[in-house]
């Protein structure tokens, strides 16, 4: 059998080998390629990067973004490689994915940029309009009728253009809103705006002596605030599907139809195309396998936790990765059919399902908007019978438009949302979209996936009394090789260099030189080379090194800490659960047995779990999945919330609506109890929304609202329901 | 009175300034990388000035 020299320990983590020269982009006779830099989080870094990069002969500029996490390389330089870039990177520990910005969604930064703009220009008009109104309420009594009119004619200078751009968001929506037959929040804002603009300029004209200009700029200041802050939280969740996108741009190596190599990207791939797969890359569409025999690693795909042999014929899955020597083999179908390609199909339709779902601000706006244009219009139609004057029912009409203001129910519940991610991103917990939270607050049935949720595999060293030095000597081997087991030990392991020349013999293990002197690191018939006859121990891993006997290196599937307590904590909270796990059912219910489980499963596909939501979905349950793999991905964006552990792939990342650091399980008990708190809170904000409009209401019917009191009524219920966000839990300990 | 018609723009003009100061600031892309920035500032510069 031959074998190849495994690449070194930072080149084959990279996981996917890309060619960086297709996404290489021409600019005035420039050259500039974007990357996805992963790992870069501090100043070290980030002057380490530069240093290297900018130091690559022929490189003119360099530019790392911390925040994003993408660096910008140009040069001019004709004969520069790209994949330099990327190598040297590697080569300093951070991998790196060339990245596409085609494919990424410029629209959601220019809409925060654009309402950032927005709110800066309103923010400045409400503080000099405020700053006039104020001169004029105080001087009231002794404000000659000139004085008044020239700061009125200010204010309206101010306000005019300002209502115009930093209006534009919300007269955009409510116009789409009116034109699909529909109302939304921004209807009764738009409404408002316009014709508290529109009554001070008229007042104005006439010599009048209220105006609610400010009134009408602070209003759309306020809500501004919320709708960026909400920009901004999604704009972060969707970063991660633009890490996906950059994923998926990957490049394959074909073999030429009249021979020789060439580097393809693989979504130009066509049937029937031969395809080497070096060790540690992923395969990006299925194929069959040509070469005799492979080892994969199909954990991602099948949620299988250990290394599958293949035979010449069989059909691999894309998502695999290949551990052992470089693999021949036949593509199968395109990447849009692929398996990846028919979960990405899955995940279109739980966000098309997810989108449906109503907030309780959307349940709130039905009812308060007829609510209040009804109260207006009885106020307009009242007060002309009453008085006979248009004018007198016009301004109460107008008024009660204004300080029933949505502006505190506008931010009941997005000022919660941002609170309360906040307080999940200090617990390592990063949400992804503010409207989970209520979803999640709503789950009463928790599916668990099995590997790398509840569990992990880990050397179980310490029962045994296997030396340190052991298992550092057998990490020396370990690193050069993904293979899982291999990922294991290293884990165990203190920090560490890479042995020389480790040969990767597949389906046996590894062998190195160690010290100068030869080791092995595998099963038992290969560091035994045959000769001893029985394990004197029953353990799927050994080291030997020469001059000593065969240690053995037990693993296991040891269940992730906190286990036990979450599931208590879910009963407590009146929640049930049951594990889905793709992995083979004897393993599924070993665990059961030792968490105390009753509702386990294995040996599950991907439609499998999908099929499982779905049917507790009909019988009335909501349903929040936890899991990691590209197997749990079709579930995860079916259910009604979704979790998943920092360590998942990117497909689960983007099903899924929170991520939660992978080191515990404590994560989950987190998410769960902020959601419920913000949940309360946000129902809190909208009673505080409610009982302001009691009080407020009968005020305004009874036409005695001054500009003064609309802005002091305005701003204190916006103020009075941001304090009470302030209120969402902390964390989960308590 | 007359004081007015000059310090009212005059107080305008100040305000515009710093609007227009930080619009300007957020088109150069200024605020596209905070976190970096903030880091950029206590790195030792190797290279002295020319």
């Amino acid at each position: 059998m031959g074998t190849v020299t495994s690449p070194s320990f930072a080149e084959i983590d990279l996981g996917t080998q890309s060619s960086a020269a297709p996404f290489v982009r021409e600019k005035n006779g420039r050259s500039e390629l974007i990357l996805a830099v992963t790992g870069a989080k501090c100043g070290g870094c980030l002057s380490k990067i530069e240093k290297n990069i900018g130091g690559l002969e022929g490189v003119d500029h360099v530019r790392m973004n911390l925040t994003t996490g993408r660096l910008v390389v140009d040069w001019t330089a004709t004969g520069f490689n790209p994949d330099l870039i990327l190598k040297t990177l590697s080569g300093l520990g951070y991998p790196s994915k060339p990245f596409d910005p085609d494919q990424m969604d410029q629209s959601r930064l220019k809409r925060e940029k654009g309402l950032l703009a927005a709110m800066a220009v309103a923010g400045f008009a409400a503080a000099n309009i405020m700053l006039l109104s104020v001169s004029i309420w105080a001087g009231a009594d002794e404000m000659s009728y000139e004085t008044r009119t020239l700061l009125h004619w200010v204010s309206a200078l101010i306000a005019v253009p300002v209502v115009a751009f930093s209006g534009r968001p919300f007269f955009q929506s409510a116009f789409g809103a009116l034109k699909s037959g529909h109302v939304n929040m921004d209807v009764p804002i738009s409404l408002a705006v316009i014709l508290a603009l529109g009554l001070s300029i008229y007042e104005t004209i006439h010599g009048g002596e209220h105006s609610y200009f400010d009134a009408a700029v602070m209003l759309l200041f306020f809500l501004l605030i919320g709708r960026f802050l909400e920009a901004r939280l999604q704009r972060q969740a969707y970063k991660a599907a633009d890490d996906l996108a950059a994923l998926q741009a990957v490049t394959v190596t074909r073999i030429g139809k009249v021979g020789g190599y060439e580097t393809v990207a693989s979504h130009k791939l066509e049937l029937g195309d031969d395809l080497i797969i070096a060790t540690g890359e992923r395969l990006p569409v299925d194929a069959t396998l040509t070469s005799p025999s492979a080892t994969l690693n199909t954990s991602l795909v099948t949620g299988e936790s250990l290394p599958m042999d293949e035979h010449k014929g069989s059909r691999i899955y894309a998502g695999s990765i290949n551990l052992g020597d470089p693999i021949h083999v036949r593509v199968a179908s395109r990447t849009d059919d692929s398996l990846i390609g028919e979960i990405s199909k899955l995940l279109d339709a739980g966000e098309q399902k997810r989108s449906k779902y109503r907030q309780i601000a959307d349940k709130a706006a039905e009812i308060y908007v007829p609510a209040v244009h009804t109260l207006a219009a009885a106020a307009l139609v009242g007060w002309l019978m009453a008085t006979g004057d248009i004018r007198i029912a016009l301004y109460t009409a107008i008024s009660v438009l204004v300080i029933t203001c949505p502006c505190a129910l506008a931010l009941a519940a997005p000022v919660v949302q941002i609170v309360a991610a906040g307080r999940l991103f200090q617990n390592g917990i990063f949400l992804k979209s503010g409207d989970a939270l209520e979803r999640i607050a709503a789950c009463d049935h928790v599916i668990f996936d099995k590997t790398g949720t509840l569990t992990e595999l880990n050397p179980d060293f310490e029962d045994d009394g296997t030396s340190r030095d052991d298992i550092n000597l057998a990490a020396e081997l370990a690193r050069a090789s993904r293979h899982p087991l291999s990922r294991a030990v290293v884990n165990a392991a203190c920090p560490g260099p890479v042995a020389d020349d480790v040969t990767e013999h597949e389906g046996l293990g590894l062998s190195g030189t160690l010290h100068g002197k030869p080791a092995r690191l595998g099963s038992w018939e290969w560091v035994s080379d045959g000769k001893a006859p029985a394990q004197t121990q029953n353990a799927s891993l050994w080291f030997w090194i020469e001059g000593r006997a065969p240690v053995p290196l037990p693993l296991a599937e040891t269940i992730k800490p906190g286990a036990n307590e979450l599931l208590d904590r879910l009963t407590d909270l009146g929640i049930t659960y049951e594990v889905c796990s793709g992995d083979h059912p004897s393993r599924a219910s070993d665990l059961a047995e030792r968490l105390g489980i009753k509702n386990v499963q294995g040996g599950m596909k991907p439609t499998d779990k999908a099929a499982r939501v779905e049917a507790l979905n009909a019988s009335g349950k909501h349903v929040l999945m936890i899991g990691d793999g590209l197997n749990d991905a079709g579930a995860l964006a079916l259910a009604d919330a979704a979790l998943t552990p920092g360590g998942a792939i990117d497909v689960a990342r983007t099903a899924s609506d929170a991520v939660y650091s992978a080191d515990s399980l404590k994560g989950i008990e987190t998410v769960l109890l902020i959601a419920k708190s913000s949940r309360q809170r946000i129902r809190e904000n909208f009673s505080l929304a409610l009982i302001y409009n009691l009080i407020a209401v009968p005020i305004a019917l009874a036409g005695w609202v001054t500009p003064l009191i609309a802005a002091l009524a305005m701003s204190g219920s916006s103020i009075v329901v941001t304090l009470n966000a302030l209120r969402v839990r902390s964390g989960g300990s308590k | 009175m007359t004081a007015l018609l000059f310090l009212i723009p005059v107080a305008l003009g100040m305000g515009l300034i710093g609007l227009v100061a930080f619009l300007w600031s957020l088109r150069s892309g200024q605020f596209d990388d905070p976190k970096g920035a903030a880091e950029r500032i206590l790195q030792d510069d190797d290279n002295p000035l020319p």
